[in-house]
């Protein structure tokens, strides 16, 4: 019997699917393997940080037991990763609560901080990406080279610092440190975490341009690194379109310039930049760790350096999985976009 | 004389390998010294070197000698960059600082890139369920978030320069091996290869003396662009008390003990920054040379 050519065409998807679900399951699970190999090379020896250094024999042993850390690795991993699974991180040492509640929230401070940069970086990157390709050696070519190198050469942390004394000290012009002046803290219910929608549902206005206040220079940080790469992508891919031959043709045929930049040589490369915007919105996340440090923003970036320095190997690993799952699902699904999107990567 | 050393070098059959080397060297080298923003990177990461290899010789004042009576001044002729909380003269502690950066990349490269180099060359020339294997280890490791586990590690193995290097190289060596394993790809069918597997020489010869050679431009031009990076993940490290342990002059940490004085005397901090940005420049210009002389498919991949 033949498979008819839809059903195998189905068939063929599925298994992509399939194959595709087994490499994300892989990834995560070697994630997984990794934090579970950190917090076991810790030289901190766990028992004794719960037992105490003056413990007997027995006592060690029994908590060890008790912990069970005398299984096989295999079977602690295996432990581990349903303990993740089932939502439980642990406890943290320095706030004494699951870490995973600490996680749920600190989180929307982060997603806020890094939202907010990532369009930054898109609305300025992209449009400024454009013109420097169609106007190739000009000035703003040359800024959109120099910029992109700043954008790997600045460190983060410094670029932070130098801004909150320029902008905050010097200016005047933003807010400082934190998400909200502190006389406004915990006036607005928490109901999505994220302030800027939370004052607004509450109807503060006030509350809400503070917010943004010190938001701003963050962002602007956070979204230059992404401005930089997003402008560099768009550049090279604008550069590609424009030197095909279809877009001379648009032009002998006497379109507008506007239209065979914007309708003609930019339509194909816009599933591009989703794969080029995804990558930089993944690695905003893990660039906020830097930023939130500089500017004690309440979010998980900070969460994790706080942890780091307290030793705190629960809250670490806790911290380091979640940006790490979350690095890695915004990864796969800009590749499965981009899959969807472009009839050739079918 | 008739025969010059410049026809020497560029002779189209030369006689010995050393003659073939560095008449490519000689090459790459002419051009290189065509492209302005390629000179100007080698000349900055010369003068690192300089700086890093006579350290005690340029710097006007030691790195560690507090002078309390002058804590704190602003930058001026006898202060170039001006002194820190301590009194030492931060010009001389970035000059001292440049031997931790150097050693900090040097040493990553060293241990990164012929991990990946290797894994590469061994999974692409092999093949089959080992380059499945290998490949989708490294593809796991690739699609980390290199700062947050080197974080990480750095926090499981303790603060220090050693374990920064160890937590970085870490994190850094899936890269070089992807390329290997592209570059191993295209000719591991070669005829050249079919002929030393002919005369008999093991698969560990092979990898070692004829498939890493040619993997080594475009590993080198990779290096060169991810020195940057490197350096600022180190910088980070030291900026959140995880890597170089004060006294040591390192650009990071130093960045992190001026942000209390950030707003008054920003010379502290600032300054350190400077210096990451230049080198890291310095790296970038570099690398984009290089790749356009050695590897110019690679335009877009950074």
């Amino acid at each position: 019997m033949r498979i008819s050519a839809a059903t195998g065409r189905i068939l063929g998807r599925l298994g992509g699917a399939a194959r595709f679900a087994a490499v994300v399951a892989f990834t995560f699970l070697g994630l997984l393997a990794i934090t579970f190999f950190i917090g076991r090379v810790v030289p901190i020896d766990p028992v004794l940080s719960v037992v105490g250094d003056r413990a007997t024999n027995e006592v060690y042993e029994a908590a060890r037991k008790a912990m069970g850390l005398d299984r096989p690795l295999v079977v602690q991993f295996f432990a581990y990763v349903w303990d993740v699974l089932t939502g439980d991180l642990g406890q943290s040492i320095s706030t004494g609560r699951p870490v995973v509640q600490d996680l749920i929230r600190v989180f929307p401070a982060t997603l806020e901080m890094a939202t907010i940069g990532i369009l930054i970086g898109v609305l300025l990157g992209v449009p400024m990406g454009v013109t420097a390709a169609t106007r190739q050696g000009s000035f703003s070519d040359q800024i959109i080279r120099v910029l992109g190198l700043l954008g790997y050469s600045v460190p983060a942390f410094w670029l932070g610092l130098v801004g909150l004394a320029v902008f905050y000290a010097g200016l005047g012009w933003v807010a400082g440190p934190g998400r909200i002046d502190f006389f406004y803290d915990g006036m607005v219910d928490p109901v999505t975490g994220l302030y800027l929608v939370d004052s607004l549902i509450a109807g503060e206005t006030e509350i809400f341009w503070n917010a943004v206040s010190h938001l701003l220079l963050p962002s602007f940080i956070l979204g230059f690194f992404s401005l930089a790469y997003i402008a560099r992508m768009t550049r090279s891919f604008m550069l590609d379109q424009l030197s095909q031959e279809y877009v001379t043709t648009a032009r002998v045929k006497g379109v507008p310039e506007w239209k065979v930049v914007w309708r003609h040589a930019f339509y194909p490369i816009r599933i591009q930049l989703i794969t080029v915007i995804g990558l930089s919105y993944a690695s905003l996340l893990e660039g906020s760790v830097m930023i939130e440090t500089v500017f004690s923003w309440p979010g998980i970036g900070n969460y994790l350096t706080t942890a780091l320095l307290n030793a705190d190997m629960n809250a670490v690993l806790g911290a380091t999985l979640v940006i790490g799952a979350v690095f890695i699902f915004i990864n796969k699904m800009s590749d499965v976009l981009y899959r969807i999107l472009d009839p050739r990567a079918r | 004389m008739a025969v010059t050393y410049r026809d020497w070098l560029l002779d189209d059959s030369p006689s010995s390998r050393l003659q073939a080397g560095l008449g490519r060297s000689y090459r790459v080298s002419m051009a290189l010294a065509r492209n302005p923003l390629a000179v100007a990177g080698a000349l900055i990461i010369l003068t690192l070197i300089l700086m890093a290899a006579f350290a005690p010789w340029i710097a006007p004042y030691s790195a560690t000698g507090q002078d309390l009576t002058n804590r704190l001044m602003p930058p001026s002729a006898q202060h170039w960059m001006g002194t820190d909380e301590l009194g030492r003269d931060i010009f001389s502690r970035i000059i001292h600082g440049s031997r931790i950066t150097l050693m900090i990349v040097t040493m990553v490269a060293l241990i990164s890139a012929p991990i990946g180099l290797v894994v590469g060359a061994v999974s692409g020339y092999f093949g089959g369920s080992t380059d499945r294997i290998m490949m989708g280890l490294t593809d796991i490791f690739l699609s980390m978030p290199k700062l947050i586990l080197a974080l990480a590690f750095v926090a499981a193995l303790g603060p220090g320069i050693e374990n920064a290097i160890i937590a970085i190289a870490i994190t850094a060596w899936p890269v070089y091996a992807r390329i290997a394993r592209a570059e191993t790809m295209t000719f591991r069918d070669a005829e050249f290869i079919a002929a030393v597997q002919l005369q008999g020489a093991s698969s560990t010869r092979i990898i070692l003396r004829h498939v890493l050679p040619l993997c080594a431009s475009s590993t080198i031009v990779r290096v060169t662009l991810d020195m940057a990076g490197i350096i600022l993940t180190a910088a980070g490290l030291g900026f959140l008390g995880l890597g170089a342990q004060p006294p040591l002059p390192e650009w990071g940490a130093m960045i992190s003990r001026g942000r209390n004085f950030i707003l008054d005397q920003w010379w502290v901090a600032t300054m350190p920054g400077f210096a990451i940005i230049l080198v890291s420049l310095g790296f970038c210009f570099l690398g984009d040379g290089l790749r356009d002389v050695l590897d110019p498919k690679q335009e877009n991949k950074q």
